[in-house]
């Protein structure tokens, strides 16, 4: 297996890098800086130089004997910080959260063999939520790789196919330049996830260093910007739209700030609807009225019903998951669809459209916004008026409607009462989660208005990724305020990262919600399998009180709803590692549901929300 | 009553759409000559249970040591347009064409059979193989070896004929390919 040949290729040197805003950026940056003082660097110094010069000042790791060479250069130097985290998969979704919050590569180092398989999960969660992240494992040395040496795996063969790209390198003078051709990769197009498999010799033996802008990286340059003749056929088709909705993802998330701006811009100058997914929560102000709430399987009433009825739907960067589409041949029966999107095999994936365009979300919306200024157009505004008034009705439904309770907490409750503390908090708010009901409601009822903020396992649906997904954005953030939405079965599943949040002094905040199920598994059961509670009931829970203590954290628990906004206020005060146990309602459900395999008009209201009146239809 | 209805479907997912009819294609693509290529390539079949009916890769450009696949697989027309857009944005592939659906195109195989007999039955293959214009590349007083190149279906049907013959191995290099006319693999946007 082996190393890149970039250097043999026949393309011309040095060819001009299109300009992505990273690659300006890294163009910008003038002078060298040499992280070690001495003429040939070794594997593992090349490794931490090249790490530098890609603008990493985090890694996230666990070290081993395949990758102690590596440890040993991290610990000669200053320039970047090793995280220990107390499993490889948190040192992946780490990774991820540290790249959600600041839009950078995120960067892991684990050892070889159970090293690399543990952060199996943590490269799959960041395929699927197309999350930059570079991860480098260690290898047995060269000349073992085949002879099931201990600690050996084949690591490039098991995740070749849970990551973008995949490199070994078998000799140390390729190392610079895949290192370098790896953070392009992750993070240039549709971003993703790429590991670097480094031989213990390798990582010994000296080499050359080139840098970022020394290396040619033309081989992958994926296409950002848009076809101007369907940009000017989407605009038209947007104008002329009598029922239009903006439908919009992930993706423009990962298109950065620029493209949330440029979303915010257009939507306004329209005056459309719109709707996102769970990924893109925080693109657009969900506290502005012409935001919808999320669409989906437990998506709001309105948002559903507006993407169903809807004549032109405009999707910026999102992929017609299953979750959000429900009954394929029932979705938006009726609708002109405009999908825009970098990676083209998105497109036409799971559902036909009408206008395809291939390109990176914020160059596509720039060039949207132009057309529309350039063309003067206007929206239909009594076709619109009509539009939103049938919107305002499907709203007074009140789809999130619940039932509150004096004596028990009821986990919509609970997480009203955080949203408030969280709204007064002058800091700077992030949010993950875990998965299950718990999370559904943190993007039902938690009120995002930033990109980047809000970090959840979308695609993979991984439980477990909350706490050291919040781990890594305080890291990267130390004076903000990061809280883990979680219930009481995932956060077993990484609960030893509290270990790390102490031992690094990042002070993020555990808001379990505790219903004692795996409540969304009930769920599932409750509607689907005759109330048949098959191992869904999460017996012998520890005292996550007593936990945190132990792990020397400070443990909180609400039991009424009148505890709430003391421990909820306690918890912000404090700058240590806290746990908090919210004890809710066991019975709880979330709703609205789509059950899968339905139609967005067919989806389940809760028994609390305001009469479903047919007329609305 | 919701719960009776829902009850009668007990997936988390929804229902198997109807399938499209399925269909051979023939895709040609330039990669880079480098370890784990042909691994993805083939992955993004075998992770759909899609098998390769026939797989050409060798070195083509020395110099900048790109390779070319070509790879005859069926499926439905919307998967292998998906398959196809996968292959495309993998980081080691420049090009990629569908050469069934992108007018018409040469296809072309190598097939080596080794046919033992004596007598009569040997004089027959000989015969054959003239008919078919195959070579000779190898004999001994009981064996022949012999080159044909064609279509598949051509030397699908030498080889039914030798069968009888004495037929005891073959060896078929798969499909190489190539368009008509003087556009060469484009890029697989
Ligand atoms: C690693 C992993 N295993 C299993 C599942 C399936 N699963 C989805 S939600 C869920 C229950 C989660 O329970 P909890 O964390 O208590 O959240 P709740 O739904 O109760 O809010 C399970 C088991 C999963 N998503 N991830
Ligand atoms: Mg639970």
């Amino acid at each position: 297996m082996a190393t890149k040949n970039t250097s043999t290729k026949a393309q011309p040197k040095m060819q001009l890098v299109k300009t992505t805003p990273q690659v300006k950026a890294k163009t910008a940056k003038s002078k060298p800086v040499m992280v070690f003082d001495k003429k040939t660097l070794t594997g593992a110094e090349i490794v931490i130089q090249a790490l530098v010069d890609n603008g990493v000042d985090t890694i996230f790791g666990y070290p081993g004997g395949a990758v102690l060479p590596i440890y040993d250069a991290i610990f000669q130097q200053k320039k970047v910080r090793h995280v220990l985290v107390r499993h490889e998969q948190a040192a992946l979704h780490a990774a991820e959260g540290y790249a959600r919050s600041t839009g950078k590569v995120g960067c892991a180092l684990v050892t070889s063999g159970p090293g690399a398989t543990n952060a199996v999960t943590g490269l799959t969660d960041a395929l699927l939520d197309s999350i930059p992240v570079v991860c480098f494992s260690g290898q047995v040395p060269t000349f073992l790789i085949g002879t099931d040496a201990f600690q050996e795996a084949d690591t490039t063969g098991i995740t070749r196919q849970c990551t973008k790209q995949n490199y070994l390198v078998k000799d140390v003078k390729d190392l610079a330049k895949t290192v370098h051709e790896a953070f392009h990769v992750a993070k240039s197009g549709r971003p993703g996830p790429v590991v670097i498999d480094l031989p213990k010799d390798v990582q010994f033996a000296p080499g050359p260093y080139q840098s970022p802008e020394e290396t040619d990286i033309s081989r992958y340059q994926p296409r950002t910007m848009p076809d101007l003749s369907k940009i000017e056929a989407a605009v038209e088709l947007i104008a002329g739209a009598k029922k239009p909705i903006f439908y919009t993802g992930g993706g423009v998330i990962n298109a950065g700030p620029e493209a949330a701006k440029l979303l915010a811009e257009f939507v306004q100058m329209t005056g459309y609807p719109l709707t996102s997914t769970l990924m893109g929560l925080g693109a657009y102000p969900m506290s502005d009225t012409q935001h919808l709430g999320m669409l989906g399987m437990h998506g709001t009433f309105e948002a559903n019903w507006a993407m169903h009825d809807c004549d032109v739907m405009i999707n910026i960067g999102a992929r017609f998951d299953d979750r959000v589409t429900g009954r394929l041949d029932a979705f938006s029966p009726h609708s002109t669809k405009i999908h825009i999107d970098i990676d083209p095999s998105s497109i036409n994936k799971n559902v036909r459209v009408d206008l395809g365009i291939v390109a990176d979300s914020a160059e596509a919306l720039r060039a949207m916004i132009a057309v529309w200024k350039k063309r003067k157009y206007k929206a239909n505004a009594p076709a619109l008026k009509q539009w939103w008034a049938q919107i305002e009705k499907w709203r007074s439904v009140k789809c999130l409607s619940y039932k509150n309770s004096q004596t028990i907490i009821k986990p919509q409750y609970a997480l009203e009462r955080l949203q408030s503390a969280l709204s007064k908090d002058k800091r700077e708010v992030f949010i993950s989660t875990e998965v299950g009901q718990h999370q559904m409601w943190a993007a039902q009822f938690l009120k995002f208005d930033q990109p980047n903020h809000w970090m959840t396992s979308g695609g993979l649906g991984t439980m477990g990724y909350g706490l050291p997904a919040a781990i890594g954005a305080q890291v990267a953030h130390p004076d903000a305020l990061v809280v883990d939405v979680a219930g009481d079965a995932s956060i077993l599943m990484n609960i030893q990262e509290l270990s790390t949040a102490v031992q690094h002094r990042l002070p993020v905040k555990v808001f379990i919600l505790n219903n004692q199920w795996m409540g969304m598994v009930k769920q599932w059961q409750e509607l689907l399998h005759g109330e048949r509670y098959s191992n869904s009931y999460t017996e012998s829970l520890p005292d996550f009180v007593k936990l945190a203590e132990a792990y020397g954290g400070v443990g909180l628990r609400a039991q009424t709803p009148d505890d709430l906004d003391r421990v909820i206020k306690e918890m912000m005060k404090t700058d240590r590692v806290t746990l908090v146990d919210i004890c809710v309602d066991q019975k709880e459900n979330c709703f609205p549901m789509i059950p899968s395999g339905k139609a967005h008009n067919e989806m389940i209201l809760s028994p609390h929300a305001e009469k479903f009146d047919k007329t609305l239809v | 009553m919701v719960r009776q209805s829902l009850q009668d479907k007990k997936s988390v997912y929804g229902a198997a759409p109807v399938q499209d009819p399925v269909s051979s294609h023939t895709l040609a693509m330039i990669v880079d000559n480098e370890p784990g290529v042909l691994a993805r390539v083939i992955g993004l079949f075998s992770g759909r249970g899609y098998n390769i009916e026939s797989l050409t890769v060798a070195e083509t450009d020395h110099t900048s040591r790109q390779s070319r696949i070509t790879l005859v697989c069926s499926g439905t027309v919307h998967v292998i347009e998906q398959i196809h857009h996968q292959l495309g944005r993998l980081v080691p592939v420049h090009k990629v064409s569908n050469l069934t659906l992108e007018g018409t195109h040469i296809e072309r195989e190598l097939a080596l059979l080794k046919v033992v007999g004596k007598k009569d039955k040997r004089i027959e293959a000989l015969r054959v193989a003239d008919i078919f214009r195959a070579r000779v590349v190898d004999s001994t007083l009981e064996s022949f070896v012999f080159e044909i190149t064609g279509t598949t279906e051509k030397v699908d049907a030498f080889v039914a004929l030798m069968r009888p013959l004495g037929l005891i191995e073959i060896s078929r290099t798969g499909v190489a390919a190539m368009s008509r006319g003087k556009e060469g693999v484009h890029n697989g946007e």
